[in-house]
């Protein structure tokens, strides 16, 4: 039998199933296929904190999301095409979001009496009329797969197991994805367990091939690839992207890097990737708390490495004392905080922007520090050397503002060339720089006003830093009135100096009356959302900003060159707080707190509104 | 052997060396000295200057990392590189500093309520972990700098500013406790015997891995004469057990003599020298791997300075943290050759786009 093939420009797609259905790991599988095939693409993970809820209730659902197109996307998509529904807690945690029309693929085994009753549902959706507005394919995942293992020598419940496989062997076929990379992996990942692996493999084909002979399915679907830059590509998460670019800052600036952090949900996989990664020197300690992770990390810079700790809202309120003395001590540190909604412990697993306020002022003290934000996943790694650029050149601490969606979302990155990096070495002092030979640690380079880097084993320059206030110059204890107002006033000078670029503006016609303005990950879904507006006819102007402290020198007159400035973020406002109290600026905030990104949709409306108002 | 064994017990194997004679003036800052006149700290600060030359380093490979309190000014008093740091914090910007630079020699400056109050979790871990740290804890049993409240060492019941009725809380005993976290080496001396802490300081700085020195110092100001009874000649000898390596544990003169050996209940207990064999001596282990004996006679002192052991109750060798970590970073290069960040960010799946 031939199947038609249909050309799509784009699919959304959402695997959702149990947390211990393996949905995180059949998305990432489709994901690599489908980078490796060419699309261009963005993902939501989306899942519980629990490692396993209990199995088949709603708060068990875990979620994968990938969007995939034939040309550049900007958002994992508002609304999925496809639904794979591994059981009815998942169909029913994510009906609300699935368009009519969209594809339902349900794991009919699952669909029990018992497991209907947990989730609330009277009937079985699937038999009923309930879902008579999408397109219904009711499969038994689970029995087909231990069907077409009946081979193997493994148990029922391995063999169960491996349903997620044969979902992804559908999918694959359905959207003609190459397969011989899950292939590999499967037999890689269960290397030591070859039976396993081999089963896993063969449900993985049989459930390609059940994609092929049966009648559930008429139509395959091709979705050409993108036409993406010429380069190297490659698909990366925004944590994985935040580890290399660390790595790579440590390598451009010749300085070990040392990473002190203590495990917490969003951050952990940074630590985890950065501790493959010793041959390039690099140094990672998991400490006691978070306080000691930093503690560490500044002890590690003042010993001349590239000191770094990776934590996210939570661990970001432990460590602003030890933040402050970097702050005072003017060491290059790095704070990496992969934001998750708060207050308290919050919804880890969840996205937000509301730490900005707390990166900028969460000290005691007149106590400025620059804040890097990454626009996209595959930013974190670029922010990730300019948050390091920025710490050595000017001997501070500098917050990197990652979050959820970017830690875990992925897209493809043209993996830059090495001579593209910036350099970003560091030369510690080692004369004396004071009349007589002396060594003054606080004696500031005029133009910068950073201060001299002499580490300890330089000999000569023996002197000693703390958290007291210290004299001009010379660095010792001083209580004196007017060096204190002088060094409060120089600490903040040295932090509105930094050289960050100018804001750029996207306006295609240079007419637009109505700005919108984003910071951080906010980035793609308002890109995409412009894209729609102006598709739609109106002029709209999009910047967007990366360095929150200090904002880039141009900002006041950007906003001032705009009737109206529109300002989405995943707070209550904390940076149209600041723009108002700064520039005087009535900028007009769009506030959603619900623990995920933005929809393009949703932004698009918000968008027109205000087009609409003038 | 493996390289971490060949580094036990030579705490500044990997430490630069000078062929400059250095005397005490060399390690004199050039900062006025702002203790309360009479403190103890002072007598140890002279102490650790006139000790340092005998290690023989360079100067700038020395560092002294201090938390908060009278004691963790410490470090501007001394020409070598310091830092003054943050309240409890010491141990773990030292850890950071001394794991990533095994050229220092690190020194941590801390106090009771530094070391065992705000910073306890700290003190704890960076027992257990051994990194190469030299820790000076100066228990005066009281908070000073703060102006007069107990602290976790002050006995209970004492009438402080903050405890006018008396504290509840019982006190930790820093020897018990640092045993009890496994430290390899853990010893305590007192501010007005120069020689013993100087003997002291001359072990645990030998030692590779954390060691911790408990130093009794007095507090002239708001809980003077803490440690009077193991200074005041009429009856310092009865009281004060020095620990030696080797010797059986015995103390005081005269009728007063006393012997320390294995309690029937467990633990150690004291008594008259005159009523045991001299078989049944406790002779002092310092080296014995197991810390219970060790831990039985750091309950000695308790309640009330009724017998108080000082000196070396352990040293024992292990692997120090520092030392395992730079060997994992040494082993991952040569294993797998020195990383190369485009071989880096080119693993794994890619494609081309032309």
């Amino acid at each position: 039998m031939t199947k038609q093939v249909q050309q799509l420009d784009r699919v959304i797609i959402r695997f959702a199933g149990d947390s211990g259905d393996g949905m995180q790991l059949t998305g990432d599988r489709f994901t690599a296929e489908t980078a490796q095939f060419g699309n261009d693409l963005s993902t939501l993970p989306n899942f519980p904190a629990e490692i396993r809820a209990p199995a088949g209730t709603l708060p068990g659902v875990s979620s994968f999301q990938l969007h995939f197109a034939d040309h550049d996307i900007l958002t994992p998509g508002d609304a999925p095409n496809v639904l794979v529904a591994m059981n009815p807690a998942a169909l029913k945690a994510n009906l609300g979001d699935l368009p009519r029309g969209a594809d339902i693929i349900a794991n009919t085994d699952e669909f029990t009496k018992r497991n209907l009753q947990k989730v609330g549902y009277a009937g079985n959706p699937l038999e009923d009329e309930s879902l008579s507005e999408w397109r219904v394919h009711a499969v038994p995942l689970t029995s087909l797969t231990v069907g077409a293992l009946e081979g193997f020598e493994i148990s029922k419940k391995d063999a169960e197991r491996a349903k997620n496989m044969f979902a992804l062997g559908l999918l694959s076929w359905l959207y003609n994805r190459p397969t011989e990379a899950t292939v590999k992996f499967l037999k890689a990942k269960f290397a030591k367990k070859p039976t396993i692996a081999e089963a896993n493999v063969a449900a993985f084909q049989a459930g390609w091939n059940y994609g092929e002979t049966t009648e559930s399915f008429s139509v395959s679907y091709e979705i050409k690839p993108a036409r993406l830059a010429p380069g190297v590509y490659r698909n990366i998460s925004g944590n994985q992207a935040l580890a290399y670019g660390l790595i790579a800052a440590s390598v451009q600036s010749g300085l070990p890097l040392f990473l002190g952090s203590y495990p917490i949900t969003p951050a952990s996989d940074i630590l985890h990737e950065l501790s493959k990664h010793k041959r390039f020197g690099v140094r990672t300690f998991q400490a006691e708390d978070e306080i000691a992770g930093v503690g560490a990390a500044l002890g590690a810079s003042f010993g001349g490495s590239l000191g770094v700790t990776t934590t996210s809202g939570p661990g970001v309120a432990l460590k602003a004392e030890t933040v402050g003395l970097g702050v005072t001590t003017e060491l290059p540190l790095i704070i990496v905080d992969v934001q998750r909604a708060g207050p308290s412990t919050g919804m880890p697993t969840k996205t937000e922007q509301t730490d900005l306020l707390m990166a900028l002022y969460g000290r005691n003290g007149e106590s400025p520090v620059p804040v890097v934000a990454p626009a996209t996943p595959s930013d974190c790694f670029h922010a990730a050397i300019e948050a390091a650029r920025i710490a050595l050149k000017y001997r501070t601490p500098v917050m990197l503002l990652s979050d959820g969606y970017l830690a875990n979302g992925s897209e493809p990155w043209r993996v830059p060339e090495m001579d593209d990096l910036p350099d970003i070495s560091v030369d510690f002092t080692t004369e004396p720089n004071g009349d007589d030979g002396t060594y003054l640690p606080f004696k500031r380079d005029p133009e910068t006003l950073a201060r001299p880097w002499a580490v300890p084993g330089t000999a000569g320059l023996e002197h000693r830093i703390g958290g007291i206030e210290k004299a001009d110059g010379t660095g010792n204890i001083s209580y004196d009135p007017d060096n204190h107002d002088k060094m409060v006033r120089l600490r903040q000078a040295k932090i509105d100096g930094i050289d960050v670029p100018d804001l750029e503006v996207d306006d295609p016609d240079g007419d637009a009356r109505i700005l919108v303005l984003g910071w951080g990950s906010t980035y793609g879904p308002i890109a995409a959302a412009v894209r729609r507006v102006r598709k739609g006819g109106a002029k709209v102007a999009q910047t967007h900003l990366r360095h929150l402290n200090p904002l880039p020198a141009n900002t006041g007159d950007v906003l001032r060159s705009y009737d109206k400035v529109l300002l989405p973020e995943i707070n209550l406002g904390q940076l149209a707080l600041l723009l108002r109290a700064r520039y005087l600026i009535d900028v007009i905030g769009y506030n959603r707190v619900r623990g995920l990104p933005f929809k393009a949709e949703e932004l698009a409306a918000v968008i027109q509104d205000v087009i609409d108002s003038e | 052997m493996s390289s971490t064994e060949s580094l036990n017990g030579k705490g500044l194997a990997l430490i630069p060396r000078t062929d400059t004679a250095q005397t005490m003036k060399d390690f004199k800052s050039d900062q006025e000295v702002r203790w309360c006149p009479g403190c103890g700290d002072y007598a140890i600060l002279a102490a650790v200057q006139s000790f340092l030359p005998e290690l023989g380093l360079r100067r700038e490979n020395i560092v002294f990392v201090s938390g908060i309190g009278c004691s963790s000014r410490f470090p501007y008093y001394l020409n070598t590189y310091g830092f003054h740091s943050i309240h409890g914090r010491a141990p773990a910007i030292a850890t950071g500093l001394a794991a990533s630079r095994p050229d220092l020699s690190v020194f941590v400056i801390t106090g009771d309520g530094d070391a065992l109050s705000i910073g306890g979790n700290h003190l704890i871990h960076a027992l257990r972990r051994n990194v190469n740290l030299n820790i000076l804890l100066f228990n005066n049993r009281i908070y000073g700098l703060t102006k007069g409240q107990y602290s976790p060492t002050s006995e209970i019941g004492k009438i402080t500013k903050s405890t006018p009725m008396g504290s509840l809380d019982k006190p930790f005993n820093p020897i018990s406790l640092a045993l009890g976290a496994e430290a390899g080496f853990v010893a305590r001396t007192i501010d007005s015997d120069r020689k013993h802490l100087q003997s002291v300081l001359r072990e645990a700085t030998a030692h590779r891995g954390t060691s911790l020195v408990e130093i009794y110092q007095n507090c002239n100001i708001f809980n003077d004469g803490a440690f009077e009874a193991l200074k005041d000649p009429a009856v310092r000898d009865d009281i004060t057990i020095k620990l030696e390596h080797g010797q059986p544990i015995v103390f005081g003169t005269g009728e007063n003599e006393k012997a320390v050996r294995l309690s029937p209940y467990g633990g150690v207990e004291v008594v008259r020298r005159s009523e045991v064999a001299d078989s049944e001596i406790l002779v002092h282990d310092m080296h014995n791997s197991d810390p219970s004996l060790a831990f039985a006679l750091s309950r000695l002192d308790d309640p009330a300075f009724e017998h108080v052991p000082i000196g070396i109750f352990r040293s024992v060798d292990r692997p120090s943290y520092d030392h395992l970590m730079n060997e994992q970073v040494a082993a991952a290069a040569a294993e797998k050759g020195k990383g190369q960040l485009s071989d880096l960010l080119l693993a794994g799946d890619t494609w081309r786009i032309s």
